[in-house]
Order: C-alpha cells, then sequence, then structure tokens
C-alpha cells in the first residue's frame, strides 16, 4: 500500500536507478534535517539555496529538457517572484496578507510575460528565440535597477518577514536536539516544505498526458501538429508554467533572503549557473535538477575550500596555482558542463540510468 | 563493348527510420544517355543523391569509373567529374547568372577565365543565359532557371551528368529547347543519367532505360525495345505512348 | 576576353525588371542623423555626438560581423564570440603594455607602430584560439542548435575564466596611446582623434569585407554558402573548410574588435566578453542573420542612437539598443536585410 501511495505521490516517475534513489534520499534527508545535521548560518542557507534553486533548476528543465526551448529570460521569472515578495514586504509591512499580494502579483506579471514570450517564441527560430530572451532578461534588469523608486534601485529592498518568521521569535525556551526553535528554523521548513510541494507539482506536470505531449513536440513537433497536437498552445503553456514556478521559487529566495536586489535573482551569473545544473543534473528528468543543484551549491560554497588547499600546495608555480585558485572553480564546472553536454548528454541522472 | 562508368550493386538507402532504396542494381554505360523512369515515389531522386554521396547508402555499392565511392565525399564525387543537376536546380538565387556559372566552372577564377568556346556553345542551347548574363538569377523565369541549372554542369566537360527532372513544370517549346540541348550533349561523349516522368522526352533521348518502383528497379534495357512495347509501358508506367502528352 | 560576354545591363530590352537595390535600409543611419541635428540644436555638438556614433558603431561592426558570417554560412550560433573580444582586449594590454614608451609618445606614427602588432597579436591569436574552438568545441556539435547553444555558452564560461587565469580577474585599464588622446577641431566641433581613426579603421574592415565577398571566387563562395551549402558540395568545394577558414576569420576580427573596444573604454575586465555579447546579438538580429551590410546599418544606427541618446535623454539611454531592435523587428521580422536561404 506504501508503495503505491508513494508511486501516486512521485507521479509514478521512478528513479529508475539504485544509485540515483540513494543520492535522493541522500539530498532529501539532508535537506529535510539541515538544522539539525549541521550548525552555523552558512551551511543553513546553502540548504536553503538547494532547496529553491532545485525548484528553479526544474523549471527550467520543464522548458528546456521537457518542451526543447532555450530561453535566457528565465531569470527574470526568478526576480519577478523576489521582487514581488520584496516590494509587498517594503510597502504593505511584515504581514501575511503582504506576502500573498507579492506573490499573487508576481505570478500575474510572469503570467503575462510568459503568455508574450512563448507566443513570441514560436513565430521565429529557436537561435532568434534564444538571442532575444538574453536581450530582454538583461533590459529587465536594467529596467529593475533603474525603478529605484519601485526597486529600490541597485542596492535593492531590505524588509522585514512576519514575526513567526524572525529569528527573534521562539517556538519554545529551550533548545530541541540541540537547535533552538526560533524563526529561522520555521523560515527554513516553510522554504523546505515549499520547495518538496512545487517540485513533486512540476513531476506530475510532466509525468501527465500533457507531459508526454510536451516530449513528442520537442522530438518532432512536425509530427506532434499532424497527430492533431496544436503546437502552439502547448509550448506557451510550458512557457507559462514554467514561469509560474520560476516565480514562486523567486519568491521563496526572497523570503528566506529578507532582501532582493538586481543580482541577487536576475543577473546572468545566475543564468549560467542555472545552465549548468541542468545539464550537468540532466536535462529532461526532473530529478536531474535535484542532482544538479545539489551539487553545484555544494560545490560552490566548499569545492573551493579544496582548491584553497591545493592552490596554497602549487604556490609557487605561477599558472597552475591560478589555475587550481579557489576562485576559478567555475572554470572546471564549465569544463565539466562541456563535456556533459557531449558525453553525459542526460547529465548524472541519465549517466546513472543507463548502467 | 566498355565497362560501363557508374553501376550500383544491391544499394539500400534508409532516411532516418525510411527505408526507401531495397537493394537497387543499376548499370549506366559510358557515352550513352540512361532514362531512370518510375512514378512519384519510385526512389528515383534518392537513387541520384546516394550517388553523389549526399545521402549514404547504408549497404551495397556504387561503383564510378572503377572507383568506389560509396562512401565518398560529395565534393569528392564531384571533383571526380560527377556533376548533379537537382530536381529544385539549386540555383543560387542571389547570385548573377555569370556567378552561378563561375561557381560551376571550378577551373575559372572569374567570368572571363571560362572556356569561350564553351561559353558561346551554351549560349547557343540557352540564349536566355546570355540574355540575362548579369542579372540575379532569381529573377529568371522557371524554364529559365532550369537551363541555368543544366548550363552549370556543363560549363566544364564532366564525365557523367545526373539530372532529376529536367522538364517539369516547363512549357513544352522549352522541353523542345530542353531536347536539342541533350541530343547535342550526347554527341561530346558525355554519359548522362537523366531522371524523368515525361515519357515523351524520355523516349526521344534515351538509349538506355531503367524504372524504379518501390525502391527497386524493375525492368532495364534499351530504350527501343520499351518505346515499341505497348503493353510492357502500360505495365510499368501505367500508360502508353500515345495517351501521355 | 570573350566577346560573347554582354555589356552591362545598358541594353535592356528585357522583360525582366532591374535588380531595384534595396536601398531604404541605407537611407536609416542618415536619416537619424538628420533627425537627431534639430533635437540636439547645436552643429557642433551634433557632429561630435555623430562621429562618436559612427566610432562606436564602426567597432560595433567590426565585433559583430564576424558572427553573422559564421552565422550566415554554418548556421552555428557562437555564444561564445564574447571570448575571442576579450581576449583580444587583454593582449592589447600586454601587448601595448609591454611597449610602453611608444605609446607615451606623443607621435602619432609611433603610436600607430605600437598599436598595429597589437592588432596583429590580438587577431593572430585570436583567430588560433578560433580554429581550436571551432575543431574542438563546435565541430562536433554541427546542426545541433540546441547543443551548439549550450557548448558555446560553456566555452564563453571556460574562456572567460582562463583569461582570469592568465591575466587577474581585476579589471586593467588601457590607456590611450599620447598621440591618440585629445581632439581636433572640426570648425567649432570638438572630434576625438581616436573616434576618427576607428572610423577609419572601421571603413577599411567594411570595405576590404565587401571587395572578398563581392569580387573574389571565394567571396562567391561563401555567398553561395550562405544559400543552399548542400549545392556548394554538389559543385565540388569542400565547404567544411571554408567554414573553418570563415570562423577564423570572423575570430579575427573579433579580437582586433576588442583591441578597439578596449581603447574606446580605456579598460578591460574579463566580462567584457559577455556584456558586449548581448550588444552584439542585438546588432545581428537587426541587420539579419547572416548579412554583412545589415550588420554594418544596424550597427551604425545602434551607435548613433546611443550617442544621441546619451546626449538627449541618458535614462532611455540605457534601453537604446532593445528600443531599436524592437522598431526593425516590427517593420522587418527578419531583420534589415534578410538572407534568402533555400
Amino acid at each position: 500500500m506504501f508503495a503505491r501511495l508513494f508511486s501516486r505521490l512521485f507521479s509514478q516517475d521512478a528513479p529508475r536507478s539504485r544509485v540515483l534513489l540513494v543520492l535522493l534520499l541522500a539530498v532529501f534527508i539532508g535537506l529535510a534535517f539541515a538544522p539539525f545535521l549541521v550548525h552555523g548560518a552558512k551551511p543553513l542557507n546553502v540548504a536553503a539555496k538547494i532547496c529553491i534553486f532545485i525548484v528553479l533548476v526544474a523549471s527550467f528543465d520543464l522548458l528546456l529538457g521537457y518542451t526543447g526551448i532555450v530561453s535566457f529570460a528565465h531569470t527574470m521569472f526568478f526576480g519577478i517572484g523576489a521582487y514581488g515578495v520584496a516590494i509587498g514586504f517594503t510597502r504593505l509591512g511584515p504581514n501575511w496578507g503582504a506576502l500573498a499580494a507579492g506573490i499573487a502579483g508576481a505570478l500575474m506579471l510572469s503570467l503575462l510575460l510568459s503568455l508574450l514570450i512563448g507566443l513570441f517564441s514560436l513565430r521565429v527560430r529557436a537561435i532568434f528565440y534564444a538571442m532575444i530572451t538574453l536581450a530582454v532578461a538583461s533590459a529587465f534588469q536594467t529596467l529593475a535597477s533603474q525603478l529605484s523608486d519601485f526597486t529600490g534601485g541597485e542596492d535593492g529592498l531590505n524588509f522585514k518577514l512576519p514575526e513567526v518568521l524572525t529569528p527573534g521569535f521562539s517556538l519554545r525556551e529551550e533548545p530541541f536536539l540541540g537547535v533552538s526553535l526560533d524563526g529561522k528554523l520555521i523560515s527554513y521548513y516553510l522554504v523546505f516544505v515549499a520547495a518538496v510541494i512545487l517540485f513533486l507539482l512540476m513531476l506530475r506536470v510532466v509525468n501527465s498526458p500533457f507531459g508526454r505531449v510536451l516530449q513528442a513536440i520537442r522530438e518532432n513537433d512536425f509530427r506532434a501538429e499532424a497527430l492533431g497536437y496544436r503546437t502552439v498552445v502547448y509550448r506557451t503553456l510550458s512557457n507559462v508554467l514554467s514561469a509560474g514556478f520560476a516565480t514562486l521559487a523567486g519568491a521563496l529566495l526572497a523570503l528566506w533572503l529578507r532582501y532582493n536586489g538586481p543580482d541577487t535573482s536576475l543577473s546572468f551569473e545566475i543564468m549560467i549557473d542555472i545552465l549548468l545544473m541542468v545539464v550537468i543534473g540532466g536535462m529532461g528528468t526532473m530529478y536531474g535538477a535535484v542532482i544538479g543543484a545539489a551539487l553545484f551549491i555544494i560545490a560552490q560554497n566548499y569545492l573551493q575550500d579544496l582548491m584553497k588547499l591545493g592552490s596554497e600546495a602549487l604556490a609557487g608555480v605561477p599558472l597552475l596555482a591560478n589555475l587550481i585558485h579557489p576562485d576559478r572553480w567555475l572554470l572546471w564546472l564549465g569544463v565539466l558542463f562541456i563535456l556533459s553536454v557531449y558525453y553525459f548528454p542526460t547529465g548524472v541522472v541519465g549517466r546513472l540510468r543507463k548502467s | 563493348m566498355s565497362a560501363p562508368l557508374l553501376t550500383l550493386e544491391g544499394v539500400h538507402t534508409h532516411i532516418g527510420a525510411y527505408h526507401i532504396l531495397h537493394g537497387v542494381d543499376l548499370v549506366v554505360p559510358r557515352g550513352e544517355l540512361t532514362m531512370l523512369l518510375g512514378r512519384n515515389g519510385a526512389g528515383k531522386t534518392t537513387t541520384l543523391r546516394t550517388i553523389m554521396g549526399l545521402w549514404k547508402a547504408s549497404t551495397g555499392r556504387v561503383t564510378f569509373d572503377g572507383r568506389d565511392i560509396t562512401a565518398a565525399q560529395t565534393p569528392a564525387i564531384a571533383q571526380a567529374g560527377v556533376a548533379y543537376v537537382p530536381e529544385n536546380m539549386g540555383i543560387f538565387a542571389d547570385l548573377t547568372v555569370s556567378e552561378n556559372m563561375v561557381l560551376a566552372a571550378r577551373g575559372a577564377k572569374s567570368a572571363e577565365a571560362i572556356d569561350a568556346k564553351r561559353l558561346d556553345w551554351i549560349f547557343s542551347l540557352f540564349p536566355a543565359l546570355k540574355k540575362f548574363w548579369l542579372h540575379p538569377a532569381g529573377l529568371l523565369s522557371g524554364g529559365q532557371k532550369q537551363m541555368l541549372a543544366v548550363a552549370r554542369a556543363i560549363v566544364e566537360p564532366r564525365a557523367l551528368l545526373l539530372i532529376d527532372e529536367p522538364s517539369k513544370g516547363l512549357a513544352p517549346s522549352i522541353i523542345q529547347n530542353m531536347i536539342v540541348a541533350f541530343r547535342e550533349l550526347k554527341g561530346t561523349d558525355t554519359t548522362i543519367l537523366l531522371v524523368e516522368q515525361n515519357f515523351n522526352f524520355a523516349r526521344q533521348l534515351g538509349d538506355s532505360v531503367a524504372v524504379m518502383d518501390d525502391g527497386r528497379i524493375v525492368h532495364s534495357g534499351a530504350m527501343a525495345e520499351l518505346a515499341e512495347d505497348e503493353d510492357l509501358q502500360q505495365k510499368l508506367l501505367g500508360l502508353s505512348l500515345a495517351a501521355h502528352q | 576576353m570573350s566577346t560573347s560576354i554582354p555589356a552591362p545591363a545598358a541594353a535592356s530590352t528585357d522583360a525582366l525588371p532591374r535588380t531595384r537595390l534595396d536601398y531604404i535600409p541605407l537611407l536609416l543611419a542618415p536619416a537619424l542623423a538628420l533627425i537627431a541635428l534639430p533635437l540636439i540644436g547645436s552643429f557642433p555638438t551634433w557632429v561630435t555626438l555623430t562621429i562618436a556614433g559612427l566610432a562606436m558603431g564602426m567597432i560595433i561592426f567590426i565585433i559583430a560581423s564576424g558572427l553573422t558570417l559564421v552565422f550566415g554560412l554554418m548556421d552555428i550560433l557562437n555564444f561564445g564570440h564574447g571570448v575571442f573580444i576579450a581576449l583580444g582586449a587583454f593582449l592589447a594590454t600586454t601587448v601595448l603594455g609591454s611597449m610602453a614608451d611608444w605609446t607615451a609618445s606623443e607621435s602619432l606614427w609611433r603610436n600607430l607602430l605600437a598599436v598595429l602588432p597589437a592588432m596583429v597579436v590580438a587577431m593572430g591569436v585570436a583567430g588560433a584560439v578560433g580554429l581550436a574552438f571551432e575543431r574542438i568545441i563546435i565541430k562536433p556539435v554541427y546542426g545541433q542548435h540546441l547543443k551548439q547553444i549550450l557548448i558555446t555558452m560553456g566555452g564563453m564560461i571556460v574562456g572567460e575564466e582562463l583569461i582570469k587565469v592568465i591575466w587577474g580577474p581585476q579589471q586593467i585599464p588601457l590607456p590611450l596611446p599620447g598621440g591618440f588622446k585629445g581632439a581636433i577641431l572640426l570648425g567649432e566641433a570638438a572630434v576625438e582623434k581616436y573616434r576618427l581613426i576607428a572610423v577609419v579603421i572601421g571603413l577599411a574592415v567594411f570595405a576590404s569585407m565587401f571587395w572578398v565577398l563581392a569580387r573574389t571566387k571565394l567571396g562567391l563562395l561563401i555567398r553561395a554558402g550562405v544559400q543552399d551549402r548542400e549545392m556548394v558540395e554538389s559543385l565540388g568545394y569542400r565547404i567544411e573548410r571554408l567554414f573553418v577558414g570563415v570562423f577564423v576569420a570572423g575570430s579575427a576580427l573579433a579580437g582586433l574588435g576588442g583591441v578597439m573596444w578596449g581603447l574606446y573604454q580605456q579598460n578591460v575586465v574579463p566580462q567584457m566578453g559577455a556584456q558586449v555579447n548581448v550588444l552584439i546579438f542585438i546588432v545581428i538580429i537587426i541587420g539579419g542573420l547572416g548579412s554583412t551590410g545589415g550588420c554594418f546599418i544596424g550597427a551604425l544606427l545602434m551607435g548613433l542612437l546611443a550617442n544621441y541618446s546619451g546626449f538627449l535623454a541618458p535614462k532611455v539611454a540605457l534601453f537604446s539598443n532593445i528600443g531599436l531592435m524592437v522598431c526593425i523587428l516590427l517593420w522587418r521580422p527578419q531583420g534589415l536585410y534578410p538572407v534568402a536561404k533555400r
């Protein structure tokens, strides 16, 4: 009975690989019990970020892996979600109504924009579309930093959260298993639970008949059209859904950071990070987002420490030291990315599933 | 009798999942004009493209002038002396007629360097090309484009011409022009493999004929024989000479 | 010379219409300049801004021309094109840095003799890296657009990081050589010397590209290849070699452009590749993917518009590029000079 329940929860999308199952469980348990497993602000930050990026990258996978559309405007929706919450709390005060208003407003804007962009994408070739989304995302970032009255400009917006989520708030005086039950903990679990729900929802979407048609369109849109599916509708819907989930991920980000600025959510660096995560993790698998995000963010924060050791060891050799310098971790991830596109186009997940 | 210039043995070609050629065996005698007939979808264009290397045969062998060209690359095949006139003519629309010809004349760096005698002969066959020499080829009429396509194939001497439906969509008077041109071409010791659906056109020019159906050669032999045997024509092509054009 | 080749279409008893050059896009840049004149008010200011705009446009053209040519011919969009630009700029800092006494000099000729090697080195190295880039990164994914986008992006990430490895992650100043600095007076208008030089170099590059494309057989092959690759191969040309050649040339041009862009900004940062990427994509979209002429006009329009709007309405200026793109696409959805593919 449990098996059936589980299967439905995961929309019959099984990991199909022992190792993958183990990895996914590890990530899940790690995230679920993060506040109890690690201590300090930084590790908890890393865990929260992984939760948020799992949702963001999964939403990108919906677009890229399942529908076959390359869009560089994804960070735009991420930013809209983040700004929505930020502006909501800034303007309407630290209450739940503000959160709801912020999210609702952000979702509406994302819906509108993704509809426009989605319809536009159908009139032009993929490469043309990719370039234009690049330009649009860049313009949006500039816009966000220029409308300083509204968005706080370059400095961004700092805001307060409802009392329950603030560090000052405590559920109980005594700590539980060594962890104080304060607002920060509650915030973390809010983010975690939301991320889990959103991810499972996306899993449901891609495993539904809708999702299957998307994949058919990705493989051969002529044939899909000939079979009677209005590819226009499906593609646009995919765009909208993908944007919606990205927006919600952005809302979670703002909630966690209690801050948002143009660089926090709209920068091109984040777009590149998403690309790296989805490709290395595995395009068109959803679980790839989990693996990719976890791998990447842990590397981003801890690989550098490893590289530092190596760099210090090679301090004498000029060029080599530079290559292993912790700041250059992106170089190696970039190389891994290129190798992934060639040799593991289905990413880590695909590789695990083959063996 | 000299060895055939081109032979196909058991050639199968797949396009993606589709199995188009099912073991084509074809012999193109040297110095003759061989017609490749058959209805739409029989695999004639695929055969030409496979010879030219644009699509690769999955099994079988293509031999040209004693050399196995089955796996050869298209530019190498062209350089070996094969000229291809595709069904869509392959005219470079933004380039002028002159520029199209210069490209086809591999030995010429510019229009002036093209063999003048050869060019005069081509102009005598296709006067329109001389008239519109400096005009963009895209502005030519369908028939003129077809003439340009053929002219490109003969601007320099080639051993083998592969021509795909040169008379398609052309007015009867222009088709006559074409027939005259091909007759003159035959005189120059060039081997021609011509794909056609217009049997009248075929009959006036062909020395040998091969008929394709469903990706196979179902008949081959001398054109004269087929032209006389109306029953055979009916069976192979679903028509008799008198009824068709 | 054959006497049967007729004289140019003066003797037109043809039924064919004469080839009409699509001249409207050619008028756009002059039109923009003329519209700006009354808005700016002052003629000398207008001259300064116009020359600044043309100079910027020329540099943008040099950078973007390689990209559009590669795309037109090979159907490959190199999201990593920015890497060659950055490479050129950083090489310039090294080469010019080592020739400090020549660049400090006021003499224009000594400066040129310093900048020229910088340009040659930039072009050479960028070209060589381009060759490696094409063979190693791009060739395996011919025809697979999705992978191309991803892989060339990856190439850019790696390239940017490697630049940081070699030159360090911080920005490096690239001061103009002594003789390039300052302005000359055209009447009452102050025109920066370097801008004039940029215009001259830009025109020279454009003219040479035009000459090669229009008057040589190589150019003929490229123009034909853009339209129908398969037919060019059927005519006996190894188009893959042409691809590589064009890619290398495009990368070399990007290197040259990088040197000039670096001198224009007087500053180079490792992220300049990514920053410039958006700009050049907008330019080639405006011009029409694959059209060199369109790229030229688009670049000029962009340069002029950026300078005019920077003066007239600085807030708007940040969006001038994307605004220009939207306007042009609304008028001609395929760009100024769409390339007719088979």
